[in-house]
């Protein structure tokens, strides 16, 4: 029996599985942050780019995607995060608008901005969208000054439903070193991912034994920001939630689902696992380069199983710090059991789509970007 | 409400719906001819319409990536900057921006990669199903963003739900009622085939540019010849579409299609205006109604009330649903607090009275009734372009069929030079449509259920203002770059002739 209270968790299942896609495919701006650097002359950097062009639209739609699940599921996310942190959400979406038009626009004639300026976007997409992107997850579990009151609506003055405490409309979220800690933990996350897309996507030997000396030192920044924050994480309270909507501050929330929910404690462990193998593969075994299977899977299995941890076990996904029980939660925030059954529905469709993408990934990559291909007169960026 | 706040924050949505949709035309149209195209390539297996549909490929994808950048904000801003809109009908309205992005734009961004990078790594079958599914993507998207805006003209298959204190849906049914609602149905056909048409313009356009120029004949009169008849065959759907959705917006929205004609006071035998005093004898009566007599509510008779609606009832007039809409708010408000204090006979009875004032609810947040108008002139010519420039674009194709049936194309240079100047009066007419369909709907954001000033977020104003300007000049540039590497890539040219000839040489 199909009951609301189990699409409320699937739903959030979905969410959280999106998450994690979303943030494995951060691998393209991972390499807008890099490219530059890792090319030391044009043809090498033209094949970097033509590399995650091929790719950024996966990125793209899966945060297009994102945004309309949590929008049907959470609406009142949705609402309050989005119309709150205001300031966060825009410079994230600028970023992603300005990468759009990059990859296609920068080796036309007559661009505007010339080649330098568009790639220049690129890199600003870089380093903006990972990190921001990992500051706005790291608000479900250290919260956001806002509040809902579903009476205001009643109020002709001023009927907005929810409200945000800070003048800085998500800035704010800055401010908070916990914050940050997760956003470069993505950030980091993103490079050492697009470091083995690279390895395992371009045929260059020089490109590629510079991406893996790269991938040493970016995998232990990226594991000095992740393990802080997960350190973090196990050790701080949190909200939880009753079903029937009492909240309260509960000392080590977090580790507790860890230890209450041994399905996704071991995806965690799985994922952090593949991520390990991946890049430690990778670093020791020269003719490896499927470094970014294990570390991609890995990457979707981690982040899904912590976004699990921020919404299952009776736990408010969306902490409130002005007013606790203005929290959200699975069972205040989501959508009706119709809405919810619908788009269940449309769930089903999810594999096939992720099956096509497979198919299409092979079939454009069967062979790995090379220099001759890059002077040929197929489409290129 | 903050006025300004109001204001700017449909201004930044105007803006950024306006930028979309000088993109998605053409990525509906183009997709469509492309695909024609390439079809004829494989059929045929002639490498000369290969490269034909390489040519238009590469003005598809320039236009293509600006698109799905004003897209992405498009959808993110009814978070940003209208967060109350989001939670009161997001329950069903998100889902078809949901299945949008899993059905159709994963889809179309897919299938677009491998339509690009695919041409020697797939094999022909693979390339072609590549390239129609790459449509067939940005057409289901259409669908699904047009059953998103039809609710919002239309809403059908929700009920208010005081408890959660948002509209829903029901069922699977109330679903299906959404997204097949009669609206949803003509506002699909009649934007995706205003998209064919103007792709089809613009190919006949870029075509006849070289035809005048005596540059790339082969290729211009191919192209032609595609776009011509396939625009005759969009011209053909823009119109019947366009006659249903009269049809539909005298049913839904009265006060839009009073708006069209300038109508202040209405009558059984209404007449289409054209211009000033010309007018057709009982034109609007025949098109809102398809009968010969029905009676055609003007702006003054939706405000004032007393007419017999079509069900039969009398209409209230504004000040009656002004008032019914604030007893419901206030009952919504009353019912909430008599649940919280477990006060249940009351809230039976307050539960009753919402229900009772539910279909004025939104009504309660309209502060004065002359804010039920909508901009009357705007509206009134912006309806007079989209249908004048329409009706040019049919003859214009039609004489184009018909000239190319004579093979006297290039006798008739003053309609190759009509045809070029048709591209930047496609763009005009698909943007007065937009501006009789969003902007002729005024004040509401959901029709009768939530005006635009209770829809906002609670933001400052200064913010959204900043923002404006932020996309203003984001998406200005990027149009600005869009055209020039267009004009270039136009002005170069597919130089599949050239190509010939130098391929000959080598041989």
């Amino acid at each position: 029996m199909i009951t609301y209270t189990f699409l409320q968790f699937y739903w959030w299942f979905i969410i959280s599985l999106l998450g994690g896609l979303l943030v494995f495919l951060l691998f393209v701006q991972g390499g807008n942050s890099l490219y530059h650097w890792l090319g030391r002359d044009e043809a090498q950097r033209r094949m970097l780019i033509n590399s995650t062009g091929r790719k950024w639209e996966f990125t793209f739609t899966t945060l297009v995607t994102f945004g309309g699940a949590f929008f049907a599921s959470f609406p009142l996310f949705y609402s309050t995060s989005f119309g709150g942190a205001y300031w966060l959400w825009m410079l994230i979406l600028v970023s992603f608008v300005l990468q759009a038009v990059s990859y296609e626009f920068q080796s036309k004639v007559g661009n505007v901005l010339g080649r330098r300026g568009y790639r220049i976007l690129l890199v600003v997409n870089g380093f903006m969208g990972p990190f921001l992107l990992g500051v706005a997850v790291a608000t479900f579990f250290t919260g956001a000054d806002f509040t809902v009151n579903k009476l205001r609506l009643g109020d002709v003055t001023n009927p907005v439903v929810s409200s945000w405490g800070s003048a800085w409309h998500g800035l704010e979220a800055l401010s908070n070193p916990w914050n940050v800690v997760l956003g470069l933990g993505v950030f980091f996350l993103a490079r050492v991912l697009a470091l083995l897309y690279f390895i395992n996507n371009v045929r260059d030997d020089e490109v590629e034994s510079r991406a893996r000396r790269f991938l040493k030192f970016e995998s232990i920044l990226f594991l000095l920001f992740f393990l802080s924050f997960v350190g973090r994480l196990v050790t701080m309270p949190g909200l939880a939630v009753e079903s029937w909507g009492r909240v309260t501050v509960q000392p080590l929330k977090y580790l507790n689902n860890l230890l209450e929910q041994p399905f996704v404690m071991g995806m965690f462990l799985l994922g952090v696992v593949l991520v390990l193998c991946g890049i430690l593969l990778t670093l020791r075994v020269r003719a490896f380069r499927r470094g970014i299977w294990l570390s991609g899977s890995g990457t979707v299995l981690t982040v899904t199983a912590l976004l699990l941890l921020a919404g299952w076990n009776g736990t408010c996904f969306y902490p409130s710090t002005a007013d606790p029980h203005s929290s959200l939660h699975l069972y205040n925030s989501c959508a009706s059991p119709a809405t919810l059954q619908v788009m269940s529905v449309v769930s089903l469709l999810i594999p096939f789509v992720l099956a096509y993408i497979f198919y299409c990934w092979r079939a454009i990559d069967r062979k790995p970007i090379t220099r001759q291909e890059m002077e040929s007169g197929e489409h290129k960026y | 409400m903050d006025a300004s706040l109001i204001d700017w924050s449909r201004a930044q949505f105007a803006l950024t719906a306006m930028y979309h949709w000088l993109f998605v035309p053409l990525t509906l149209g183009l997709g469509v001819i492309m695909g024609i195209m390439e079809t004829i390539y494989v059929v045929r297996g002639d490498e000369y319409w290969r490269r034909v549909t390489q040519f238009w490929m590469k003005v598809f994808g320039v236009n293509f990536a600006v698109g799905v950048a004003t897209g992405l904000i498009l959808e993110f801003e009814f978070g940003t900057n209208w967060s109350n809109y989001s939670w009161l009908v997001g329950d069903i309205f998100g889902a078809p921006l949901a299945i949008e992005g899993i059905v159709a734009f994963f889809m179309e961004s897919t299938f677009i990669a491998v339509m690009y990078f695919g041409w020697n790594k797939v094999s022909r079958g693979f390339h072609l199903a590549s390239t129609w599914l790459t449509t067939l993507g940005a057409t289901f998207s259409a669908w699904w963003i047009l059953v998103a805006n039809a609710w919002m003209q239309y809403p059908v298959g929700t009920h208010f739900d005081p408890d959660t204190v948002r509209n829903e849906m029901n069922s699977f049914g109330s679903f299906l009622e959404v997204a097949f609602s009669p609206m949803a149905v003509v506002k699909f056909c009649h934007t995706v085939s205003a998209g064919w048409l103007t792709g089809a313009v613009v190919v006949v356009g870029i075509s006849a540019w070289y035809l005048l120029r005596r540059r790339e004949e082969r290729f211009a009169r191919s192209s032609m010849l595609v776009g011509s008849i396939f625009g005759l065959v969009a011209c053909g759907a823009v119109m019947l579409s366009g006659d249903s959705s009269g049809v539909m917006v005298g049913k839904a929205q009265p006060m839009k299609l009073a708006a069209f004609e300038g109508l202040y006071d209405g009558s059984e035998h209404a007449p289409l205006t054209i211009v000033g005093d010309l007018k057709i004898p009982n034109g609007l009566t025949v098109l809102a109604t398809h009968r010969w007599t029905g009676f055609v509510p003007g702006i003054n008779d939706i405000l004032e009330g007393g007419y017999t609606l079509p069900d039969s009832t009398k209409a209230l007039s504004a000040e009656e649903k002004m008032s019914r809409g604030v007893i419901a708010l206030d009952a919504l408000t009353q019912y909430r607090l008599a649940r919280a204090a477990g006060r249940t006979e009351k809230a039976v009875i307050m539960r009753e009275k919402l229900e009772d004032n539910m279909p004025y609810f939104g009504y309660g947040h309209i502060l004065d009734k002359q804010d039920l108008v909508p901009p009357v002139p705007l509206v009134f010519w912006a309806f007079r372009i989209m249908v004048g420039l329409g009706s040019l674009f049919c003859l214009v194709f039609l004489l184009l069929v018909i000239v190319q049936y004579k093979k006297q194309l290039t006798r008739w240079p003053l309609l190759l030079r009509v045809a070029v100047w048709c591209i930047p009066l496609v763009y005009i007419c698909s943007q007065a449509g937009w501006v009789c369909a969003e902007v002729g709907r005024q004040p509401w954001a959901i029709q009768d259920l939530l005006p635009v000033n209770a829809a906002v977020s609670a933001l400052q104003s200064p913010a959204v203002r900043i923002t404006f300007f932020i996309f203003l000049v984001i998406f200005t540039l990027l149009l600005i770059a869009e055209l020039r590497i267009l004009f270039r890539v136009v002005k170069k040219g597919p130089q599949i002739e050239e190509q010939d000839n130098e391929q000959k040489q080598t041989d």
